[in-house]
């Protein structure tokens, strides 16, 4: 058996013991927040790509999704062909947005919603909270995990899209721009209302029930696996006042023809209100983890 | 700075749940560098107490200074003087224990070595292994990595060695006393008895809330209560006798009956100490 002893100050230039003071003031303050947010960020990524259920449930399951729509519908024909049955897009090509759609929720809503109860409930959390790690770096991992994740989830789905089953992308710029800023809009309010519902479930074990089926019956009733005008006035309504309605129809927008514009609610993308619907979601989304966020419940 | 700050620093501490009171007026004060053991039965309040100090539960009354400060209004300059093992662990772990270490040391202004960290816990040959798949021991070690990789002033140590087998369990004192020898301040909850007299200079006794005795390991406890105890047979059956001078006592009997029939001499250890201070406590509350 080696003697157990851990040397003081390795590595350390310096003689340690009271030198530890010296440059002290500086070095809690923002700086060191967004450097340990981005230490995070890798850290938060790597671990995410270990745990096989949620790669498969939130990461692939929209690729998969499009895959079995593609070719289940491929045999009712395309989608919005003029009366004599030509032109029109592909079942696949019609699906699209809404997957993306539905990968920005899951990717962001439902991956932190129940990353972070887990956390909170199996003593994660309550561990961090011992170290001087700031809220703010803790957060800007988990948004960057968001990020990096559904970057690659949209990668992945475009390209399947294009060259597995012959999607017929826009060329037009402006379309790619409509595509970039829905995106960004929609993956940070997804991933802000993801820390703001972790706090709903009350263990970590209920987390998955508690979140996932109101999100499952949210991408119903959204215009992601059943067409919009589909639904009766009174639930487009309600799915109106959510996020998802209005990323999917952002998605649309950037990536249907504009004949399909006419099939909307009012007869036009109406970016202008997904922006708008959007930004209050991310704003509330921010207050509410603001307010609302704590590393452990206290006094539990 | 002053030298006579003690490091921790509790007095007429409370913490009630409604009518209850968990924490009931608790007193003390650690100083620095020194390794103190909290021993107490299960639900005495020593977990409330010390998560109190750690930052972690609101108190309901008394004051509290932890290196200075209120761990109330913890800010992250404190928690990076301060290092935490807690009692009980679950996390999913899909980080192998470097990677896990790494990071942690990252968070802190002055951290260890993660090597020598590795090391000192045992855990050299595991370094690469998912922390899920370690046995509940291995994790434990790794709660304590965790807990020193910042280089804390002050370590909290709860329940520790829970889980360990008896040379885990020496390697681990071996690993405290370093510590403590580098000047780190030490707050041991502990169950173990023998760890408590091992390790710490100076040790309380909580039992309903209430502090019932504090001092130096050896001196816990009544001074009768560490009277030695001569135990014999004879044909009226057992005797047990207290007396300061048990060699005199042997002397008589052995003059008196020749050789005694399953002689003890018996100097009462901490534990019996403990046992009689925690039953005259639960004797009032009941």
């Amino acid at each position: 058996m080696t003697a157990q002893t851990i040397p003081n100050a390795p590595g350390a230039t310096g003689g340690g013991g009271t030198s530890g003071t010296a440059t002290a003031p500086m070095r809690f303050g923002p700086l060191r927040a967004v450097r340990l947010g981005l230490g995070r960020i890798a850290y938060e990524t790597r671990i995410y790509f270990r745990a096989g259920d949620t790669v498969f449930f939130t990461f692939l399951f929209p690729i998969v999704l499009l895959g079995i729509f593609s070719v289940a519908f491929d045999g009712l024909g395309n989608v919005g062909t003029n009366p004599d049955g030509s032109g029109g897009i592909s079942q696949a090509t019609y699906y699209l947005p809404g997957m993306i759609a539905a990968g920005i929720l899951l990717s962001g809503v439902q991956n932190l919603g129940v990353d972070i109860a887990v956390e909170r409930g199996d003593g994660t959390l309550k561990r961090l909270a011992g170290t001087p790690l700031p809220v703010l770096s803790y957060f800007i991992g988990k948004m960057g995990q968001v990020l990096v994740t559904s970057l690659a989830q949209v990668i992945l789905l475009v390209l399947l899209s294009r060259f597995a089953f012959g999607v017929e992308l826009p060329t037009e710029p402006e379309k790619w721009l409509t595509f970039a800023w829905v995106y960004l809009l929609g993956i940070f309010t997804a991933a802000v209302l993801g820390i703001a519902i972790s706090r709903l479930p009350r263990s970590g074990k209920s987390a998955s029930a508690v979140i996932i089926p109101p999100l499952l019956v949210l991408q119903f009733i959204s215009g992601v696996y059943l067409s919009f005008s589909l639904l009766p006035e009174w639930l487009q309504n309600i799915a109106s006042v959510f996020p998802l309605k209005w990323i999917a129809q952002g998605m649309r927008a950037a990536l249907l023809p504009d004949s399909f514009a006419t099939a909307e609610a009012g007869g036009s993308w109406n970016l202008a209100g997904v922006a708008i619907a959007l930004g209050i979601w991310l704003v509330a989304g921010l207050v509410i983890c603001r307010v609302t966020f704590r590393w452990i419940r206290k006094d539990s | 700075m002053t030298t006579s700050a003690p490091a921790i620093r509790v007095t007429d501490l409370r913490k009630t749940y409604g009518a209850f009171a968990a924490v009931d007026g608790i007193s003390f004060e650690i100083e620095p560098g020194e390794t103190f053991a909290l021993l107490g039965p299960n639900g005495a309040g020593k977990s409330t107490t010390v998560e109190i100090l750690e930052g972690y539960r609101e108190r309901s009354g008394g004051d509290v200074s932890v290196l200075g400060s209120d761990p109330r209004h913890a800010t992250l300059e404190w928690k990076a003087r301060i290092g935490i093992v807690l009692q009980q662990t679950g996390e999913s772990g899909n980080v192998t224990v470097r990677e896990q270490l790494t990071h942690f040391a990252s968070l802190y202004p002055r951290p260890r070595d993660v090597d020598e960290v590795l090391a000192a816990v045992g855990l050299e040959q595991k370094a690469k292994t998912r922390i899920k798949s370690l046995s509940g021991g291995q994790r434990r070690r790794v709660d304590v990595a965790l807990g020193v990789i910042g280089r804390p002033e002050l370590l909290f140590l709860d329940e520790p060695t829970t889980g360990f087998d008896p040379e885990a369990r020496r390697q681990f004192w071996e690993l405290i006393r370093s510590l403590s020898r580098e000047g780190t301040t030490i707050v041991l909850t502990t169950h173990y008895l023998d760890e408590a007299a091992q390790l710490s200079d100076r040790a309380a006794v909580i039992a309903a809330g209430r502090l019932i005795d504090i001092g130096p390991v050896d001196e816990l406890g009544s001074t009768e209560a560490r009277v030695p105890i001569v135990r014999w047979r004879d044909g009226q059956g057992g005797h047990e006798r207290r007396t300061a001078e048990p060699a005199r006592l042997v002397a008589e009997l052995a003059a008196a009956l020749g050789e005694p029939v399953d002689l003890e001499v018996i100097r009462p250890s901490l534990e019996d100490v403990y046992l009689e201070l925690v039953a005259s406590v639960e004797e009032v509350a009941a």
